[in-house]
């Protein structure tokens, strides 16, 4: 009775811990299933080589450039604002700074992944892009530049925290060693905690840039929901994410064109976060070994 | 002599950079801090005037100054307590599954990849799967009830994990105090393992449920109306059994849709609004997260295995 009972138990458990296997799937499989309609109309050249994205208007164009090139742009913004800061300050605080100090610092500085998306979208357009408009008088109310600096801040903290662990795991007698023949602090953090910790600070990138893939609110808020083929960070533009958003405002009846398309956006997104997912993954390994 | 001076000079140089490079990191930190604090000021001064108690009591309407955020802070709370059941029982339960039964083997290999994964996926993605699996295919419509499983199911992978590392933190020698009294592994996780990992739990569930309530886009995907002057159905029945769940199938709107869709408007009127919603919002998930962080710290101090 009682053996009969553990085994009930653990089954049950054991189809909650796969009922996450289920979620991935369920997430593949929709977004495949409800995309194959799409191909049916649009060729996969005029997808990937069409310069663009209109799939609401009378002239229908479905060239996912312009939606790749506007994520492309916010991210890469968002990086150059968070891989150097969220790395120099995980280095400060795993390196220079006092464990009791770190204790405190680096819960407020979580705080900032906290942040609601949707306030971030409030603070770049009527806080970040003011005051930018002050040092460019050109630059528009809606603008990728804003909208990325502000993603950047806001994902800074998933860089410097994983990688901070990263860099407190490095053993401290490798430390020790680099003291004792002379090396400086910023020296043994460059060349020996860093380069130690290399595949724990590249999977701290890699959930930074799948985070600034991903994001939403920030952009569909600040970045004005036109798709636009440019790498001009001061016009307005539309991300993959953006564009779901904007459709998914208005009504759209199950199965139309429109409603397919949103579903063509996710899986794009989909397989380009799944690609930095799979680099960071193969990354790892290479450097574990290494070691 | 000389190479005295040389290597003077050489620590001299090496100091230099060393205090170059605290200051940077110092910088580095301070940017962070300085823009937290620059967007809590900036949203406070434009949102707390704002505040008062018609907001809280008033539907939102065409005019600004008569808008309140009544049907949105309601559907926020029922979809958390949505989210809340669904997703606590099943995290759980995973992360028991995982730390506790599972073996090293290829089944488990792939699921503890699949969490690694999941974490991973943009959150919008799982808006359009709830739009096309819950909304269309299982027929639950724009509902509370299927908001509430879709962030039930995107909180999920931190309820995994936060589960995990509490139990991992519990010392083997609980464990075998527990069979060697003659436990069964059940008995031992129910009365041992599940108590004394408990805090680490509600730590997770804390952090995931602040996530839940600031998470906009998956909403938007699966269709939750923007305007919306009326309250889900009341739960309570004047009749047996006293309580009804029609409001699980109540069309809604949330906190930080309101806050998007009256930051979307061109009249400043209305961005004062949105300021206001958004600091009811900041005020819950700094709550939250302080929580979570004091709770953690607590049973840091208490548990000494």
């Amino acid at each position: 009775m009682r053996r009969l009972k553990e085994r009930l138990i653990e089954t049950v458990l054991f189809l909650a811990a796969a009922s996450s296997v289920f979620v991935t799937l369920g997430i593949v499989g929709i977004l495949v299933t409800e995309s194959i309609p799409f191909f049916e109309h649009v060729s996969i050249k005029d997808f990937l080589t069409d310069t663009e994205w209109t799939p609401l208007f009378e002239n229908a164009h479905y060239g996912i450039l312009p939606l790749l090139s506007g994520t492309f742009l916010t991210t890469m913004i968002a990086l150059l604002v968070a891989i150097p800061l969220g790395t120099v300050a995980a280095a400060f605080l795993s390196e220079y700074v006092r464990p009791g100090i770190k204790e405190i610092l680096k819960p407020i500085l979580e705080l900032l992944a906290a942040v609601p998306t949707v306030v971030y979208g409030y603070f770049a357009l009527l806080f970040v892009t003011p005051l930018l408009q002050k040092v460019i008088p050109s630059l528009g109310g809606f603008n990728v530049l804003s909208a990325g600096i502000v993603m950047g801040v806001m994902i800074i903290p998933y860089v410097s925290s994983l990688s901070e662990d990263a860099m407190r795991s490095v053993p401290s007698h490798l430390r020790e060693a680099s003291f004792a023949v002379g090396a400086s602090r910023i020296q043994t953090a460059f060349r020996v905690v860093i380069p130690a910790a290399f595949s724990g600070i590249t999977s701290a990138y890699i959930l930074g840039i799948s985070r600034a893939l991903g994001e939403t609110m920030v952009v569909a808020i600040a970045a004005g929901m036109q798709p636009n083929l440019t790498l001009n960070p001061l016009e307005p533009s539309a991300t993959i994410t953006a564009f779901i958003v904007q459709v998914s405002l208005g009504d759209l009846p199950h199965g139309s064109i429109g409603y397919q398309s949103i579903y063509v956006a996710g899986l794009s997104l989909l397989c380009l976060t799944l690609c930095f997912n799979i680099i960071g993954l193969w990354l790892r390994k290479k450097f574990q070994e290494k070691e | 002599m000389e190479s005295r001076e040389a290597l003077l000079a050489n620590i001299k140089t090496r100091q230099k950079w060393d205090f170059v490079f605290a200051v940077a990191g110092l910088l580095s930190l301070m940017f962070a801090l300085v823009t937290l604090l620059a967007l809590i000021v900036d949203l406070a001064m434009t949102g707390v005037p704002r505040i008062n108690y018609e907001f809280f009591v008033n539907f939102p309407s065409r005019f600004a100054e008569r808008a309140g955020i009544l049907s949105a802070w309601v559907g926020s709370f029922c979809i958390m307590l949505t989210t809340a059941f669904c997703a606590i029982p099943l995290g759980v339960a995973a992360g028991v599954y995982l730390e506790e039964y599972s073996k090293k083997n290829w089944v488990s290999q792939i699921i503890e990849l699949n969490i690694i994964n999941l974490a991973g996926i943009p959150s919008i993605t799982y808006g359009l799967m709830a739009l096309g699996l819950f909304v269309y295919k299982l027929k639950l419509g724009q509902s509370i009830l299927t908001a509430g499983l879709t962030l039930g199911l995107l909180v999920l992978p931190i309820i995994i994990v936060t589960t995990r590392e509490a139990i991992r933190s519990i010392p083997n020698t609980i464990r075998e105090a527990s069979y060697a009294m003659g436990a069964s592994k059940w008995q031992t996780i129910r009365y041992h393992i599940l108590p004394y990992s408990s805090g680490g739990i509600l730590t997770g569930v804390i952090i995931s449920l602040s996530r839940a309530i600031g998470e906009t886009a998956p909403l938007i995907t699966i269709g939750a109306l923007t305007f919306i002057a009326f309250l889900p159905t009341a739960p309570f029945d004047a009749h047996i059994p006293f309580v009804n769940f029609k409001w699980l199938m109540d069309p809604f709107t949330v906190m930080p849709i309101q806050m998007f869709n009256w930051l979307s408007r061109p009249q400043t009127e209305f961005h004062v609004n949105a300021a206001a919603t958004g600091i009811v919002l900041l005020v819950m998930t700094l709550i939250m997260n302080g929580g979570a962080i004091w709770l953690r710290l607590r049973f840091r101090k208490k548990m000494k295995w």
